[in-house]
This record gives C-alpha cells, sequence and structure tokens, in this order.
C-alpha cells in the first residue's frame, strides 16, 4: 500500500461518504440504508442546534460528573524517573469508563429521531452498563447483546446490566465475544429498524458512527488542552491511549491531531504475542478488509474469514479497530504499538500499589507502554494517558491469574 | 449484454410462470455433497441457484445460514473452491444461471478484479452482495457490470420511492425483494403486503422481481408466486440439509435426496402459482 500524502489537517474527515482516506465507508445491507442515512441528517441537525450541546453539557457536568481530573501521577513519575505523567481520569465518570460520554451524545439523537427502544453490543460491559444506564435515565427499553464467553468472564456487569432494567442477551455464535455480540445487535437492527435505535460502543461501524462517537468522546481531549495549560502552561509532549474499536483514544487524541509535535500512541491488545492467532492487534498485526459496515484494519485469514483474536482484557477483544485510526496509521501521524497480557498486568498491579488506584485492564495496556516510554524521556517532558475506566470489572480476571481465589 | 439471467427470466415469462431461486452454502456440508446437490437441482425444479459463498460473519442471515456456513468453513471451503465448484457444475449444466451470494470481505481480500474474471470464466452469471449498497457502487458493482456480470440488488420494506429509484440504477437481471426487515429465515412475510410491494417496484422497472427472506413452504412458494417473477427459498432448503447430516455434521445416504425432494415439492408450489386454486 502506498502511504498517502500528509494532509494540510489530520481533523477534517471523514469526506462526505464517510471516507477517512480507502477507509470507513457505508457496507450495509440495504434494509438499514434508510436509517443511516436518516441518522446522519439527525446528526448533522443536532450538531447545529445549541439546545443539543446545551442539554449534551449539563448531562456531561451533573449526570456524568465531568470534566473529569487531570492528576499528575507523582509516585509513579518518581518511580520510572523520567517523563512527567499524567492521567486524565475517565474512571471516574458515572459508570465508571468513558462509555458514557458518547452513550449520552446517542441516546438524545434517539429520542430526536423518535426511536423507541435501544440496542447496544458489549465487550467488556462497560458499554452495556453505560447504554443501560441512559436508557434508565431516559425511559426507553434496552437490550445488550454480549457473547456468552463475556457473560461468564465480566458477570458483576451483566447484574449492573439487568440492575439497571437492561435485557441481557448472550450471544452463542463464534467465540461469543464482542464481534459475535455485534453481529448479533445488527440482526436485532435489520429486524426492528422501523423503531429501534442501536447505540453503537466504539468509533467504527458504518458512517456516521465512527464520526459522531469521535465526537462525543473528543470532550475528553477538548476538557485536557484547558487543563494542561492550566497545570503547566504549555501542551504535553506525548499522549498515550489504549486501543481496542479505539473511541477512547480518538477521544483523545482528535483535538491534538494538528499538534505536529505532539507524539500520539496507540497501544493494541498483544495478548500472548503476535506470533500466533492469541492476540487483537488488527493495526500491527492485520490487513485492510470490509466488517461491520466499515473498512478497517482486521484481523483475518488468506480468504477474508474473520479471526477470532484474543486479549485478557474484554473491552479490547475485537478483531477490528475504529477506520479513523486505520488512516491515522497509514497517514503515520499516530503510532500503534502492541502490548501483552503479562505486561498488561504487571502494569495494573504497579499502579494500585503507587498510586491507589485500581486501572481496567484495558487503560493497563497503555499503562504498560507509558512505563516503557517514561524512563527515555527528560524530567520536563510530559506525557498524558487516558485512565479510561476503572478496574472494579476486572478484579475476578486478575485474582485468575494471579492464583488468588475469591 | 444478454446473461443467462435475463434469458432464463424470459423464457419463464413467455411459459407465464414465476421462477423457483434456490439458496445453498457452497461446500455445506463439504464440497462433493454439495457439488452433487448444486448438480441435481435443475432437474428437481430449481429455475436459478444461489450460491451462497461462505463468511465467518453472516450479518444478515439466520440461524439456518449461519450454520450452514460454518459447516462449509469448518469442511475447508473458499473462494477458490467455491469457483471450481461453479466451474464444475457449468461443465454439465450451460444454462440454469449461477448467482454469487454473500458478503463483501472474502471477495475484497480475493482481489475484486481477479474475482471478477475469475467469476466470470467459471460461469457465474450475476452477484448478490449483501454489504454493498448503492453507496459503494464503485466498489464491484460498476466494474461487474463492466465484465458482463448482473449485480443484482435488494430492496426492502424500508425501500422508499425515492431511494427506490438510486436501489435501481446499476441493478440488473433481476430486482431481489427483501419480503420482510429482517435477516433471512426469520419471520413469514404478509403475502398481500408483499404483492403490493411488488407492484410497487415493478412500476418502476422492467427487470423481474424475485421474492425471498421468510418463504419456507410449496405453499408460501404458491402464494408468492402470484404476483412476483421469482420466489427464493433458502433457509428450508439449507435446514433440510443440516435436518439429513449424521451426529458428527456430515453428509449421510440421504442428503442429497433429501434437499432435491424439498425442491420439488416447492418447483411444483411455484408451478402452480398462477393457476387457480382447485377446490379440495
Amino acid at each position: 500500500m502506498t502511504k498517502p500524502v500528509e494532509p494540510n489537517s489530520f481533523r477534517t474527515g471523514p469526506d462526505e461518504s464517510g471516507h477517512f482516506g480507502i477507509f470507513g465507508g457505508r457496507y450495509v445491507a440495504e434494509t438499514l440504508m434508510p436509517l443511516i442515512l436518516e441518522l446522519e441528517q439527525a446528526y448533522r441537525d443536532a450538531k447545529n442546534d445549541p439546545a443539543f450541546h446545551a442539554e449534551l453539557e449539563n448531562l456531561n457536568k451533573h449526570y456524568t460528573g465531568r470534566p473529569s481530573p487531570l492528576y499528575f501521577a507523582e509516585r509513579l513519575t518518581q518511580h520510572l524517573g523520567g517523563a512527567k505523567i499524567y492521567f486524565k481520569r475517565d474512571e471516574l465518570n458515572h459508570t465508571g469508563s468513558h462509555k458514557i460520554n458518547n452513550c449520552l451524545g446517542q441516546i438524545l439523537l434517539a429520542r430526536r429521531m423518535g426511536k423507541t427502544r435501544i440496542i447496544a453490543e458489549t465487550g467488556a460491559g462497560q458499554h452495556g452498563v453505560a447504554s443501560a444506564t441512559v436508557s434508565a435515565r431516559f425511559g426507553y427499553p434496552c437490550v445488550v447483546y454480549m457473547g456468552k464467553t463475556d457473560v461468564e468472564r465480566q458477570s458483576p456487569n451483566v447484574f449492573r446490566m439487568k440492575l439497571l432494567g437492561a435485557e441481557v442477551m448472550p450471544v452463542t455464535s463464534g467465540a461469543g465475544t464482542l464481534k459475535d455480540a455485534m453481529n448479533e445487535a445488527l440482526r436485532d437492527w435489520v429486524t426492528n429498524v422501523r423503531d429501534t435505535y442501536y447505540i453503537i460502543g466504539t468509533a467504527a461501524g458504518p458512517h456516521p458512527y465512527p464520526e459522531l462517537v469521535r465526537d462525543f468522546q473528543s470532550v475528553i481531549g477538548k476538557e485536557l488542552r484547558g487543563q494542561m495549560l492550566e497545570a503547566e502552561g504549555r501542551l504535553p509532549d506525548m499522549l498515550i491511549a489504549a486501543v481496542g474499536g479505539g473511541s477512547n483514544a480518538i477521544g483523545l487524541f482528535h483535538p491534538f491531531l494538528d499538534d505536529k509535535e505532539i507524539e500520539i500512541i496507540g497501544v493494541e491488545a498483544g495478548g500472548h504475542g503476535l506470533d500466533g492467532d492469541e492476540h487483537c492487534a488488527s493495526i500491527t498485526a492485520g490487513t485492510p478488509g470490509v466488517l461491520h459496515g466499515n473498512r478497517t484494519f482486521l484481523l483475518q485469514d488468506a480468504d477474508g474469514q474473520i479471526k477470532e483474536g484474543h486479549s485478557i482484557s474484554a473491552g479490547l477483544d475485537y478483531p477490528g479497530i475504529g477506520p479513523e485510526h486505520s488512516w491515522l496509521k497509514d497517514t503515520g501521524r499516530v503510532e500503534y504499538v502492541p502490548i501483552m497480557d503479562t505486561e498488561a498486568l504487571e502494569a495494573f498491579q504497579l499502579l494500585c500499589r503507587l498510586e491507589g488506584i485500581i486501572p481496567a485492564l484495558e487503560p493497563s495496556h497503555a499503562l504498560a507502554e507509558v512505563i516503557k516510554r517514561a524512563p527515555g524521556m527528560r524530567k520536563d517532558q510530559i506525557i498524558v494517558m487516558n485512565l479510561c475506566g476503572r478496574g472494579d470489572k476486572d478484579v475476578f480476571t486478575v485474582s485468575k491469574h494471579l492464583g488468588f481465589e475469591l | 449484454m444478454t446473461t443467462r439471467i435475463d434469458t432464463r427470466f424470459a423464457a419463464l415469462k413467455a411459459e407465464g410462470r414465476p421462477a423457483l431461486v434456490t439458496f445453498v452454502t457452497a461446500g455445506d456440508p463439504d464440497y462433493d455433497t454439495s457439488l452433487e446437490i448444486i448438480r441435481g437441482l435443475p432437474a428437481a425444479g430449481a429455475d436459478l441457484i444461489e450460491l451462497g459463498m461462505p463468511f465467518s460473519d453472516p450479518m444478515a442471515d439466520g440461524p439456518a445460514v449461519q450454520l450452514a456456513g460454518r459447516r462449509a468453513l469448518m469442511a475447508g471451503q473458499n473462494m477458490v473452491k467455491t469457483l471450481k465448484m461453479v466451474k464444475e457444475f457449468r461443465q454439465g449444466d450451460p444454462d440454469t444461471p449461477v448467482i454469487l451470494m454473500g458478503y463483501y470481505n472474502p471477495i475484497y481480500i480475493y482481489g475484486s478484479d481477479r474475482f471478477l474474471a475469475d467469476a466470470k470464466a467459471a460461469g457465474v452469471d450475476g452477484l448478490i452482495i449483501v454489504d454493498l449498497p448503492p453507496e459503494e457502487d464503485s466498489e464491484l458493482c460498476v466494474p461487474a457490470l463492466a465484465a458482463g456480470l448482473n449485480f443484482i440488488r435488494l430492496a426492502t420494506p424500508t425501500t422508499d420511492a425515492k431511494r427506490l429509484e438510486r436501489v435501481l440504477k446499476n441493478t440488473s437481471g433481476f430486482v431481489y425483494y427483501v419480503s420482510i426487515t429482517g435477516i433471512t429465515g426469520s419471520a413469514a412475510p404478509d403475502t398481500a403486503e408483499v404483492a403490493a410491494s411488488v407492484a410497487h417496484i415493478k412500476a418502476k422497472t422492467d427487470l423481474p422481481v424475485a421474492v425471498g427472506f421468510g418463504v419456507r413452504t410449496p405453499e408460501q412458494a404458491r402464494a408468492i408466486g402470484a404476483g412476483a417473477d421469482g420466489v427464493v427459498v433458502g433457509s428450508a432448503i439449507v435446514g433440510a440439509i443440516g435436518d439429513s447430516l449424521d451426529g458428527n455434521g456430515k453428509a449421510t445416504p440421504g442428503t442429497v435426496g433429501a434437499v432435491l425432494e424439498l425442491v420439488r415439492e416447492l418447483a411444483a408450489g411455484v408451478r402452480a402459482s398462477r393457476k387457480p386454486v382447485t377446490p379440495a
């Protein structure tokens, strides 16, 4: 693949047909096309409606608890002995992760469109919980599709969703993880397209989802810009975030894409290593293909069949990635690196002990990359990492890996 | 350009009956049994053959077609073998139209230009690609038409009058009307609603209109066929393949016969659809 010419701005995508370079697009069944076009129009209208923004800002502030703090991780910084490390604390949001930012935006769109039923897919359960939460808050019935494997390994979140009034549908097709949950959600949507709104949880899927999810998550990066200037009087030198589908990462990165002196790093799930199939590093080890409504980097075989992938983190266990990340990789603007399960587990434990924060396994991958980079940087340099989720949901998984009986 | 699909629909129009379009997944439950099934389909009454290209993530398919794809992939089916299967079928049958149906990714990975050339050479007549709406026509639709293949588009209950124009542009061979909002093999379609929708589409195009998704029985095929130019049956047929297998999911001596018997019954239903129902 030839490298695309570097654009004047990295922040103007997607184009009118929903493409970021060769990535993105609208690869969906005809039944869904009219609704996809309707959603695009509804989103354009909402973007130009001050009342929409005012309501979302109000909810972000009083319901979610935004802005999330920018925290200087002093002991971790001392421990690593290099760059100053800051965390954007989106794990302190209501529901415990960045997922609520997107769900609030989308539930307001669903209401504008007159839809009466919400569906969602979930891997780790964070997006399922956030979808169930906003559905409860706005009085909609909600069905969450979740792979059977994930239902078993994320049982606290399954119970949360049920408490919030959502129906959790375990998906048994395939390996019973996020990809299969997304297939099943798409099947529900195509069947109930007239009354149902599908809250996609990551910055992927058919246009306009990658764009609107990114925009709702960009509150992270926008807040950071002001907070950083206040704390240090300048912008950071490096941004690091974990990438599954990539919504927390694009939300952190997007406002800074044209600040070209800032190094930006996305961290993929390296699982047991990139040699075999036991990983989810779609960008590092995948190839472009078409799945779930968009063209993007995928883990697939020579016949175009999608592989299952593996990660210790259910939230990163997806064989694709948002199309804008694929384009950012292609243009060279963002660097993508894998982190292994074992490295993430070590980072997880280090943060618990040094900073008194139990992180989710997803940002533990980003943290492992921080641990690699910070010592080699000057003490006056600054890294900001998105601490996008808290780790309560992962204590069972971690205890199993550490041989601790709960 | 006249394809086997055009010729076949013209002949059936002259005959005054709708077409029976049968769907099976290539390589289900294994290559040899699958080839034997498709070789038997024309004599059993299938007028056009839709051959599914198995895909790991069939987003628009219900359980029956999902399982069929899984069986085929487990048995080692891939795009090279699917094209080989068409070629072997075509050696014994120069006339029956063959349409490849599936999802875009396996074609994209095979290489769209290489795929179109190899499909044409193997004797494929048309394509139905579920996840390529008109918005993505430049990917495969326009090149397919240039290569002499029909590109058959789906129209659905959510396709309004304005959208229909867009759907019909660049569509050739026939229009596939999806009779329900949903996945393959789910709810039974409402015959009266389907007839109205088919009439609506036929007012906008000279192309034949075939109806599928949810047609399972000879009676339904007969009722739907009264107003449509073709009736597509898929899930019921691949379900019959599934039901005929042994405990390990392997073909039995009864597999091919069970499938062809169902197709004969469906064909009888379709052939009776323009005839008055005789009171019992």
